[in-house]
């Protein structure tokens, strides 16, 4: 049986992003030419997006086991164990591209799709984060794009009825031209109900839910491929349409129909719709597909079958059903009024094959388009060694108070609320802990469990050292988990990087993903599901890096769950993981050499030592397990002062540092050194024992007050009222400006 | 025991979290009837639930206010049925002319979800019988379209008939404590009769000690307790 249709050219080929040898790689393995339908499914299932052939290479020796690990990378998310007969559902996904041409549906659609990599699975989805990135806060389209790609995450979730529970932000020059919305999203699941998508049972019948097949989206897979160049407004046709009442109503049927005992496999038709949806299925099966396209509900007349393969409308799944299952799957989706239609059926041909009418409009064998994927090792050069910047270089004269200040409100440190305001962050009435602490806690829903949740990565460190950069998003990660009394599990990744085909890029990416491996595998949280995004470059010029990890965590009960805000006066504040006569500290290409120094080099970033990463966190759960922590707080970004004035903030008590007199230096104070925590106790007696014990370093470092205000020294005392209009108006002064001022 | 029904609209989503609410307060399910019925037993309280029914198109609530088992619940309103409407819920009792006025896009033309904090008048209300005149309640909102308004001469009846049951308070402590520009800090309002209460805070979001708080479990017990 052969293809009809007019056979294809390598010129076509190249405009659907395939080189002049993948074209012929093609053709040789099909024995003849395929014509522009069956092009198009092959571009996009060897398009980077869905095939990594550039970091497949790499990834593979990410460690992706454990005993928590149920399904790893793979499948549509990562399932881990959280206990009980529990398992949670993750991943992140990038939606980068679409985001900056069209933010608010960009950012809306990429909500909608990682929402159905969870369902897909089974799992309810109980909670959402995000990370994004966007350029200089004065550059002229950075309010448009903040603006629009916060209400299009709030448009979806909110609507949809999944809390945004967490997230980071960034500003970046870097990313004036090609921001990053990477989105994530948890769900829970039975551990013994997981649905995945290899089709099985050849007969059965296949079927197509979900909203109609517009041309909306046409080669988005395609589009996240490539580099952008300045006429890319023109792409706007592709960014996807997002209906989350249609999301709603897909989730809610799908989940009913999954507990209905209907369900062989299911596929959420994402990247690349319908092809790759039918394309996974059957590959995973081992088995062929034959669709006829006439019956894909499609919402536009005369869409010819290149078009409803590639659309990437959204809404959509494609299941395969158990023969006996029909009429029960008819009654769900008639309650919920979504379409549903009967659209081919499982064979075992190990062909995908469509039709219209009585004619074959494609005829491709399965295992080229997965299997024969060209995997490249590409070039790659180690970037060059970042050298630190010695603390004298960047000390100032300036008083504590003032720098503390200036560093809270600048675009590192400043508050999110104006973001985090705009997203729902209660809805399902399970949140513990939401966005403004370390990470985000949500309970599982009617037990005494809770799962931690946080999205990191610090790309100025990444860009500067990416094997420790990326290391460092780990440890953060680690660390956000553990100040919340939770026990890190699982990761998932989303590696946002230039064009790969430039061996510095190349570099950044090898070296990222050995970091984050390393630390991966030293902390126990192995990477269970992940998403590539390669080509962030504007006119050749490339982001800086932002290997973003997700992370969760489980605590057994949420009544141990730990806050950051102080709860109490007269308590003891210590920094875990500091020697108690440390009075310096890791300044170089810290936010203090940024805002106070001026000093915007790539230098070297802190150094991880994972073995006390771990060491510390588990001390930090010991001393929470006796009851002895009433607040704490990671140690990040601005370092412990800054740390200590994000837990006054959260609270309603002030702090007095101990030794007031004594001039802390600005290194001890910014230092960005790894591996420590803010813990606040009402028993330092007991807390001093527990760490001498475990010989884990300590600092007293102050003491909580009535004051509303921070002692720093005699002299030098900061009002909480003024130190929180600086540190929350940053964000709402920048959204206020006059577009284009 | 009080009948209690939950309604859900294809949108709804604080459905599940007022059951839940329900549940922990009653010690028994509530009923829950899906848009399409048309038949519903009698009830003493039918509660519509926040969330965005048929996703806000049109108007909030416009659409969901049309829908075959809302003649029910207009049925019961006219005998004298108690009425709770949270969030999306008191946009829709707005749109079936069960309360008076209307929920326009927030001043900010944002979305906002953030804790504020309510005063309670008129506490005689039926509906409203076991808090206190002046109570306040800090329960969180979380919309796109709170901003109530009602013309001059609606506006002078609901308040000469006491029907403001709820104001948004704490002007001296912040600034922004109308989350959405409601005209005179308008957060819920009551029908004449006192049974019907809309209201844009969520109280099954501070019902659990979960939640910092139980203001919502408060109110929503004395909205139960007056129904029993």
């Amino acid at each position: 049986m052969t293809a009809s249709a007019d056979l294809s050219t390598e010129k076509q080929a190249a405009e659907m992003g395939l080189s002049a040898d993948e074209f012929a790689l093609i053709c040789q393995r099909l024995g003849r030419t395929p014509n522009l339908t069956e092009l198009g499914i092959f571009s996009a299932m060897w398009s980077e997006h869905c095939s990594y052939k550039s970091s497949r290479r790499w990834l593979k020796t990410l460690p992706t086991t454990g005993k928590q690990v149920i399904h790893g990378p793979g499948e549509n998310a990562g399932v881990v164990d959280i206990g009980d007969g529990m398992a949670a559902v993750f991943k992140i996904e990038s939606h980068n591209h679409p985001s900056f041409i069209e933010p608010y549906q960009g950012a809306a659609t990429g909500v909608g799709g990682i929402l159905r990599d969870v369902f897909t699975m089974g799992a309810r989805p109980v909670a959402l984060l995000n990370a994004l990135r966007f350029g200089a806060p004065d550059h002229p389209l950075s309010r448009h794009l903040v603006g629009g790609v916060v209400s299009g995450i709030g448009g979806y979730g909110n609507c949809i009825g999944i809390p945004t529970v967490g997230g980071e932000t960034h500003f970046d020059p870097s990313y004036n031209q090609n921001i990053l919305v990477n989105a994530m999203a948890v769900g829970l699941a039975q551990a013994d109900r997981i649905f995945l998508s290899a089709a099985s049972g050849p007969g059965n019948p296949v079927i197509y839910i979900g909203a109609k097949t517009g041309r909306d989206g046409i080669h988005g897979a395609t589009m996240a491929s490539a580099e952008f160049s300045e006429e890319d407004s023109s792409k706007r046709p592709t960014v996807q349409v997002g209906d989350p009442l249609a999301g709603k109503l897909l989730m809610e049927a799908s989940l009913e129909l999954m507990a209905s005992d209907s369900v062989v496999s299911i596929q959420d038709m994402g990247a690349a719709g319908l092809t790759s949806s039918s394309v996974e299925m059957s590959s995973k099966g081992g088995l062929g597909m034959e669709i006829n396209l006439d019956k894909v509900p499609t919402r536009e007349k005369g869409m010819i079958p290149y078009e409803i393969m590639l659309s990437e409308s959204q809404e959509r799944m494609l299941v395969v059903l158990k023969p006996d299952a029909m009429d029960r799957a008819k009654a769900i989706f008639d309650k919920w009024d979504l379409d549903f239609a009967v659209i081919g059926k499982v064979t075992d041909s190990g062909h995908l094959v469509l039709k219209t009418g009585d004619q074959v409009v494609a005829d491709l064998p399965i295992a080229p388009l997965v299997e024969d994927a060209p995997e490249y090792d590409r070039d790659y050069k180690d970037t060059p060694t970042a050298k630190p910047i010695p603390n004298q270089d960047l000390i100032t004269e300036m008083p504590l108070g003032e720098a503390l200040i200036k560093m809270m409100g600048s675009h590192f440190l400043a508050s999110r609320r104006w973001i985090y305001e705009q997203y729902d962050r209660h809805v399902m009435a399970d949140t513990i802990i939401e966005s403004g602490g370390d990470a985000a806690m949500i309970r599982v829903h009617n037990t005494q469990r809770g799962m931690s949740m946080t999205t990191d990565c610090t790309q100025r460190y990444v860009l500067a050292d990416p094997f420790m950069g990326a290391m460092q998003a780990v440890a953060e990660a680690y660390r956000n988990i553990t100040a919340t009394g939770a026990t890190p599990l699982a990761t998932t990744n989303n590696l946002n990087f230039g064009n790969p085909e430039k061996p510095a890029i190349m570099g950044q990416i090898v070296g990222a993903i050995k970091g984050m491996g390393a630390a991966c595998s030293a902390l126990n949280t192995p990477i269970v599901s992940g998403n590539v995004s390669l080509y962030n470059e504007t006119d050749g010029k490339a982001i800086s890096p932002a290997p973003v990890i997700g992370m969760i965590g489980v605590i057994d009960d949420i009544a141990h769950a730990i806050k950051i805000a102080i709860n109490a006066p007269d308590e003891t504040v210590y920094i875990i993981g500091q020697a108690q006569d440390t009075n310096d500290g890791w300044l170089s290409n810290s936010v203090y050499a940024h805002v106070i120094a001026d000093q915007t080099m790539a230098s070297a970033p802190p150094p991880v030592d994972l073995t006390a990463e771990a060491k510390h966190g588990d001390m930090i759960r010991q001393l929470n397990t006796k009851g002895l922590i009433t607040a704490a707080h990671d140690i990040g970004d601005g370092g412990a002062l800054t740390a200590l004035a994000e837990m006054v903030l959260a609270g309603s008590y002030g702090v007095e540092l101990i030794g007031s007199d004594h001039q802390r230096s600005h290194g001890w104070a910014f230092g960005e050194d790894q591996g420590r925590y803010l813990i606040v106790t009402h028993d330092p007696d007991a807390v001093e024992v527990a760490a001498q014990a475990e010989h884990i370093p300590l600092q007293k470092i102050a003491t909580t007050i009535s004051a509303k205000e921070l002692k720093l020294g005699n002299d030098d005392i900061i009002s909480v009222t003024d130190l929180r209009s600086i540190h929350e108006g940053w964000l709402p002064n920048v959204m206020s400006q006059k577009k284009g001022a | 025991m009080a009948r209690i029904a939950v309604i859900s609209f294809p949108g709804s989503n604080c459905d599940r979290d007022i059951i839940t609410a329900i549940r922990d307060i009653t010690g028994t399910e509530p009923n829950q009837f899906w848009h399409k019925e048309s038949t519903m037993p009698r009830q003493d309280l039918v509660i519509l639930p926040g969330g965005f029914s048929f996703g806000d198109y049109l108007r909030c609530g416009a659409i969901a206010a049309r829908s075959p088992i809302m003649d029910e619940v207009l049925e019961h309103a006219w005998r004298g049925g108690y009425i709770l409407g949270i969030c999306n819920g008191f946009q829709i009792l707005t749109e079936a002319d069960l309360l008076p006025g209307t929920l326009m896009r927030n001043r900010g033309l944002r979305f906002v979800c953030r804790d504020v904090v309510l005063e309670t008048h008129n506490s005689d209300n039926a509906i409203l019988t076991g808090l206190n005149e002046g109570q306040k309640l800090r329960i969180p909102v979380a919309h796109n379209e709170g901003n109530y308004f009602a013309d001059a001469a609606t506006l002078k009846k609901i308040k000469d008939k006491g029907q403001i049951a709820f104001t948004y308070s704490g002007a001296d402590q912040d600034p922004n404590y109308n989350p959405n520009g409601a005209i005179d800090d308008i957060a819920g309002i009551v029908s004449e009769n006192g049974r019907v209460l809309g209201l844009m805070p969520h109280p099954e979001r501070k019902a659990d000690p979960i939640h910092g708080g139980l203001d919502g479990r408060l109110l929503l017990k004395s909205v139960i307790e007056a129904a029993s």
